[in-house]
């Protein structure tokens, strides 16, 4: 009996998981400590001070987190997301929603940007020529090398960082749309030409549903750039967002909580390419 | 959170959240408690004389230029030439004729350090809000942010690295604009920590090669690290490597290997300890007692354009200072300022560093009460002796007048020029003395001083 393919890769994947946290938790099992000779009070005080507990459980607090650490904090902050303690200390949830907020309007600003300029790059080869070299010298560039410039122009951080998002995700869909309209048939627009098609509706009915896929490739990769640019840039300026979650605890060495941060990024990350895979499907063509 | 059910806590009833089971949770507790304290009538009369004391201080530095003022003018057109100053009379009229706040809702940066103690502590303590403003004080990532927000108007007032103020007016690293050092933070408190590796490692001169951290270029912090290995013969610039982290980067990059060692502010050295991955090497205190570290400052503008504001702000960070220099409310503080929403750092290791009873990394358990203080008087000589060494590693070049901008930055209010109106001979100079590392430090002679040394680049 043939199973199907989706369900053994679900299995595999379950099976994946098991393996890595099984590894986890023989990785961090606490290590018995040799019961040494009794300790004087003083010494007894020393091991407070240092946060262990002597004659207690072994095993140091600030080592790597067992997963059953690992699920006790991710299960108190998913308890409490929205609560709002004041401008340093937010729920995870709250947290999430800044972050997902400076996205949306950074990516949103180079939606509004790229798509226009990249419909005529792609139309206009004279501009196309003259605009690569600028292109080709600001899309490498590093997202976090941006915001001490922005920093001191914009003079507000809160608009730096969502200036960071856009010049980092403006680049590959302004290449992506350029590609996808350069490339649309000839054929096709030689059959418009033929009907007398006018220019704007040649470029809504014609051009634009002929670039749409590749369009949306590049929205797709310009939303995983912004992703990952978000929470450097809020690492770096702080106050509110994810990023600053993540720095806020490695300020206190919390690894459970700076993995717990990892995972929501993650799952977070994995959503929005989920959404632009839709979209993407939604207007894929068949020739 | 979790500990809040630790059934073998010695401290507090099983199940409930504090020790007398009616606050959530400990730090509530501690709040109340700190508050109570401070709204007896005795820590209010002692505080509004502690302010006065530090303001007459701060326009008269040495104190026998206050007594013959005193003496000359008598105590009532003194008390009204301060008054004249600075908005804020004298103390017992200040508490009950305020001037019209100009701007009620204040950002205040800090960054998470036990330096900024008493502005950390104005906030859950309610200082600021007795005071009528609104104040949101908010934690910031490092020291380059803080200048750009504060440059930037973002932030109203900040908690700053003290040389910082001066270095932003003198437009060294940054454009120029005018800041002021309204009162010094804290005095002390700060530490070497060495690796656990480097533990037979304790003379200066086997450091050849280290890799070291400070939190900023204008800090305390270099100029007390790069004096220290210059004693020891080291050149700072080539024998040793000096690198700017922030602070709670400090102990990451000590666990992994990536410095040797930091000059850094507390309670990260604490930290260190508290994961057994560094040791104390010395404190600050010991090369310098009582030098200054952090400051409350704010820019000029601020000053000028709310002037009203801005002593009520100046009220509520040296009440907090009153507060915080009293030994025995440090173990409370500690628990006030450890959770999330300021330090984010486990409680017994700010309680460490705040009492002074700590472990130091090599087995032992110390008492230095003195470890970490809040002397909030911002003496001209302090700055002095800051442009002495931003002189002496080149920070700034040519000729400095040292006495134009420590008075520029370091003292709020102008008193020499009250002292012109009421027709009083003008002092010259008279800044109080101190030692760095048994050299006495002359603040009249800021040029022969800076010559002494062997090691320098000018």
């Amino acid at each position: 009996m043939a199973v199907p393919l989706k369900l053994r890769a679900a299995l595999l994947s379950v099976l994946l998981l098991a393996v890595f946290v099984g590894a986890w938790q023989l990785a961090t099992r606490p290590v018995a400590s040799a019961s040494g000779p009794a300790l004087t009070p003083e010494q007894i005080e020393y091991q407070k001070m240092l946060g262990k507990d002597p004659g207690g459980a072994s095993g140091t607090s600030s080592g790597f987190p067992t997963p059953a650490q690992f699920a006790t904090t991710a299960i108190g902050h998913l308890a409490r997301p929205f609560y709002d303690n004041g401008p340093n200390d937010k729920g995870i949830g709250l947290q999430l929603a800044y972050s997902l907020g400076r996205v949306g309007l950074g990516f949103g600003l180079a939606v509004l940007v790229a798509v226009p300029l990249g419909f005529l790059i792609g139309m206009s080869p004279l501009v196309h020529r003259a605009l690569d070299p600028f292109i080709q010298v600001l899309k490498p560039i590093s997202p976090l090398a941006w915001m001490p410039i922005a920093l001191y122009t914009i003079k507000d951080s809160s608009v730096s960082g969502i200036f960071v998002i856009f010049i980092c995700s403006v680049w590959p869909m302004l290449i992506n749309t350029a590609f996808g309209v350069s490339g649309v048939r000839r054929e096709w627009l030689n059959v418009a030409r033929t009907l007398e098609v006018k220019p704007q509706r040649l470029a809504f009915e014609v051009i634009l549903p002929a670039a749409a896929p590749t369009i949306l490739t590049g929205m797709r990769i310009s939303m995983g750039i912004a992703w990952l640019v978000i929470v450097a840039a809020e690492m770096l300026v702080g106050g509110t967002g994810i990023g600053y979650f993540v720095w806020n605890e490695w300020n206190n060495l919390s690894l459970t909580n700076v993995m717990f941060a990892i995972t929501v990024i993650g799952l977070v990350g994995m959503g929005l390419d989920q959404l632009f895979a839709r979209a993407q499907k939604a207007v894929t063509y068949a020739e | 959170m979790t500990d809040r059910y630790d059934p073998y806590d010695a401290d507090r009833p099983l199940t409930m959240g504090c020790r007398c089971g009616q606050h959530a949770s400990d730090a509530e507790h501690a709040t109340a408690e700190l508050r109570a304290r401070c709204e007896t009538s005795a820590f209010e009369a002692e505080s509004n004389a502690f302010i006065e004391a530090t303001l007459v201080k701060a326009l008269f530095p040495r104190d026998a230029v206050r007594r013959r003022f005193l003496r000359a003018v008598g105590k009532g057109s003194a008390m009204a030439a301060i008054g004249s100053v600075l908005p804020v009379a004298s103390l017992q009229a200040m508490a009950q004729e305020k001037g019209a706040l100009e701007k009620k809702d204040l950002k205040i940066g800090f960054i998470p350090i036990t330096c900024a103690t008493p502005l950390i502590m104005a906030h859950p303590l309610g200082f600021y809000s007795k005071q009528g403003l609104d104040v949101q004080v908010v934690k910031t990532a490092g020291w380059a942010l803080i200048r750009d927000k504060m440059m930037n108007k973002e932030y109203d007032a900040t908690h700053f690295l003290s040389p910082m103020p001066m270095a932003i007016s003198m437009g060294v690293g940054s454009n120029a604009v005018a800041m002021n050092v309204a009162s010094i933070q804290n005095t002390n408190g700060q530490a070497i920590t060495l690796h656990v590796k480097h533990k037979d490692k304790r003379d200066p001169k086997q450091w050849k090669g280290f890799r070291f951290a400070v939190p900023f270029e204008f800090s305390m912090h270099n100029f007390l690290l790069r004096y220290y290995v210059a004693e020891a013969g080291l050149d700072p610039d080539r024998d040793i490597q000096i690198r700017v982290v922030p602070p709670p980067e400090m102990v990451a990059n000590l666990r992994a290997g990536n410095i040797d060692g930091y000059l850094g502010p507390d309670p990260f050295n604490q930290r260190a300890v508290f994961e057994e991955i560094g040791f104390l090497h010395l404190l600050t205190k010991d090369l310098w007692n009582g030098h200054p570290c952090c400051a409350f400052g704010t820019s000029t503008e601020f000053i000028q354009q709310n002037p009203n504001t801005f002593a009520a702000l100046y009220r509520a960070v040296l009440t907090s200072s009153a507060m915080a220099r009293k030994p025995e409310n440090r173990e409370l503080i500690a628990k006030v300022i450890s959770p999330q929403a300021y330090l984010n750092q486990p409680e017994t290791v700010v309680a460490q560093v705040l009492t002074g009873k700590f472990a130091d990394g090599l087995g032992n358990i110390r008492t230095v009460p003195d470890r970490a203080d809040f002397d909030p008087i911002p003496w001209q000589s302090m700055a002095v002796w800051m442009l002495t060494q931003m002189k002496r590693w080149g920070y700034v070049k040519g000729d400095v007048n040292y006495r134009q901008l420590a008075e520029k930055v370091f003292l709020l209010t102008n008193a020499k020029r009250t002292m012109k109106q009421l027709g009083q001979p003008v002092p010259e100079g008279a800044y109080p003395k101190f030692t760095v590392m048994g050299k006495v430090f002359d603040p009249e002679k800021p040029e022969p001083y800076l010559s002494s040394f062997a090691i320098k680049r000018t």
